[in-house]
């Protein structure tokens, strides 16, 4: 189990240095900061002064060294655009996107599960056949026209609900939209949006898992010793379909980070997905590397924790390494 | 019979699968009782329809399929027609079934613990302690050795024979006083087989609970059941005491099955076959369905459809056997 988890981690480390490494050596090539960061009017000793100060002039493999070894640190330097440091320009915007996923992610798992399980135990059923339908649009309408058809919907028509923004936020160690109900408010729409695919997927990916485990000779034997259905469908069925499902919840909280960028760019939502944005139209090199980095790490923590929940829900995984020592 | 009431008596069990290409009928007016404390052996070709027979008596037909005609009587109450709620309440306390291949019968994700106890409180009205107690007691009884020590194991961590132990426990666990077994020694090792069979039949006994036996080795059949029912397409072909029927089988059919059974020191070539294979649902022939590949069929038997008749203490569906048309 240690051992699992040392290794996981080494592999975790070789993952971040080959992201950083791609991400930076990206980057060499999208365009010249300092054309953005001199005026026009700037003499070919002010660029090179500039280009200098930076860095730009060294080898690319002594500029990548000095990304990681800042990056370690946390540091990954000045952005060129905001010119406050990236690690702050960031830490900033964090908070808006991580909130806006985990509240797309509770809603596409609350909502989500359930409507799979349903539809798997009652696979015939009208209202089956019309949550199946109304997923395939969940699932075919991309998101930035979703984002747009709810605040046609909840905005402008309705007035409910804001359009754009963070609105209201306390301070709550980050600022934070969740722990008021006009900072909700905001939230709301942008969460659905963000939530949506995610939602049908789960819902579709947990019936398909439920119509297999139902056919099996446990479920089959458990309906033989007269459990109760709850116990049978509940119990006995659905632990046996959290392992895909936890696999691919993991793969799709990056995603939905990803994929904030969009939603984020349709309500004007102050988050890590706008920032980045803006950091590639500026060419703001160290902004954009510290971002993929981030979300890098992201996802590799992600993987670690489903990798580990496995253990937890598989026995066969947790006891194995334990029987071979034993025996 | 001489029991007024059989502890199961199945009359006229007809079950249909509707498909697109018109209803399948896999079982068809089948009728036998199973008396209490007595071990019915059922055999029969793959797709004879036995493991139908066994899944339409505890209420677990997989839809399509249904019961289309015929009752199904358990201590004299119709068990067919019962709520979902209710025939669930009779599942494992009353009738209890064993499977095919233990491998898969167990959920891998919970302990033989958590089954066992789980199941013992579904049916009776014990606490978690209790129920642990009653688990390990009834492995003790299946022969699980360490039981106390084992029941926190997992499936995965029991042989193929000993998982099959485990699930005799779990049919056992609320004392139920009937049990179909599906052919519960196929997938296993040759040599676990006679320990398995042993085991189950020596546990009715201690109990007093029924066996419906659903298998397609006559030497298991041989070994263990007091009373022997053929299938064949659907419908029983000859029932009688186990004697009876293997030392002196009276339908053709069975009379082949017996033919092929390997024998320990009759050196022969080849064993006896049958020729032919038994028709699928959709080609069932008219009149007897055996009839193509008898090799005693008269004219009658291409046209008109036996009904079980007693045959010497047996009874027969063959023309054969009907008191007018009888060549023996």
């Amino acid at each position: 189990m240690l051992a699992f988890i040392v290794r996981r981690l080494f592999q975790s480390i070789l993952v971040m240095l080959a992201v950083g490494f791609i991400a930076f050596s990206l980057f060499n090539f999208v365009g010249d900061p300092v054309n953005n960061m001199v005026g026009i009017e700037a003499t070919i000793e002010e660029r090179e002064r500039m280009a200098k100060a930076l860095g730009l002039n060294d080898p690319f493999p002594i500029q990548f060294a000095r990304f990681a070894g800042n990056a370690l640190r946390g540091d990954f330097g000045q952005s060129y655009r905001l010119s406050v440091p990236v690690e702050e320009a960031i830490g900033e915007r964090l908070p808006a996107t991580l909130e806006l996923v985990f509240v797309a992610a509770v809603l596409a798992l609350a909502i989500g599960v359930p409507l799979g399980v349903y539809t798997g135990l009652h696979r015939e059923g009208a209202v089956s056949r019309l949550l199946l339908t109304t997923s395939l649009i969940g699932i075919s309408l991309p998101t930035f026209l979703i984002g747009i058809l709810l605040i046609l919907t909840f905005s402008v028509w309705l007035g409910w609900l804001p359009s754009f923004g963070r609105g209201v936020t306390v301070n709550i160690g980050w600022e934070s939209n969740l722990v008021s109900w006009e900072g909700f408010r905001s939230i709301i729409l942008p969460s659905v949006t963000l939530c949506l695919f995610q939602l049908t997927l789960l819902m579709r990916l947990v019936r398909a898992e439920m119509l297999e485990v139902l056919r099996t000779d446990y479920i089959k034997f458990a309906r033989a010793r007269g459990l109760t259905s709850r116990a049978v469908n509940f119990g006995h069925a659905l632990k046996n379909t959290l392992v895909p499902v936890i696999t691919i919840t993991g793969l799709q909280i990056g995603s939905l980070i990803a994929f904030a960028i969009i939603t984020e760019t349709v309500f004007q939502w102050p988050g890590m997905g706008l920032l980045f944005l803006q950091a590639i139209q500026f060419v703001d090199i160290p902004v954009m590397a510290a971002y993929l980095c981030l979300v890098a790490f992201i996802f590799v923590v992600i993987n670690l924790i489903v990798d580990l929940l496995y253990y937890v829900i598989d026995p066969r995984l947790r006891l194995d390494g334990g029987a071979a020592r034993a025996h | 019979m001489t029991d007024p009431v059989p502890l199961l008596q199945v009359e006229g069990l007809r079950v249909e699968f509707p498909t697109r290409r018109g209803v399948l009928v896999a079982v068809d007016g089948v009728s036998f009782h199973i008396d209490a404390g007595e071990v019915l052996g059922v055999v029969g070709e793959s797709g004879a329809g036995k493991s139908l027979t066994g899944a339409a008596v505890i209420g677990l037909l997989e839809p399509p399929g249904r019961i289309a005609s015929g009752q199904i009587r358990f201590e004299g109450q119709r068990i067919d027609n019962l709520r979902p709620e209710r025939m669930r309440r009779l599942r494992g306390r009353s009738i209890a079934m064993v499977f095919q291949d233990p491998l898969t019968s167990l959920n891998p994700l919970y302990s033989i613990a958590r089954q066992l106890t789980e199941t013992i409180r579904t049916h009776l009205d014990l606490d978690e302690a209790a129920a642990r107690k009653r688990a390990i007691e009834l492995l003790d009884e299946v022969g699980i050795p360490a039981a106390a020590r084992r029941i926190d194991e997992y499936p995965h961590q029991f042989s193929g024979g000993m998982r099959q132990r485990v699930v005799i426990a779990l049919a056992l666990a609320a004392n139920p006083k009937l049990i179909i077994a599906d052919e519960p020694t196929t997938a296993l090792d040759v040599s676990i087989q006679a320990q398995i069979i042993a085991l189950l039949k020596r546990l009715c006994a201690e109990h007093g609970t029924a066996v419906m036996l659903v298998t397609h080795d006559m030497g298991v059949i041989a070994e263990t059941a007091d009373r022997v029912a053929v299938m064949y397409a659907g419908r029983i072909v000859e029932v009688g005491d186990v004697q009876q029927v293997i030392g002196d089988a009276r339908h053709p059919y069975t009379h082949g099955l017996m033919g092929s059974i390997p024998m320990i020191g009759h050196d022969v070539e080849r064993l006896v076959q049958i020729d032919g294979a038994m028709p699928r649902l959709t080609e069932i022939p008219a009149g007897c369905a055996f009839n193509p590949r008898c090799p005693r069929a008269l004219p009658r038997c291409r046209s008109e459809r036996p009904e079980l008749v007693s045959a010497a203490g047996a009874q027969v569906a063959c023309w054969l056997f009907d008191g007018a048309g009888s060549d023996r």
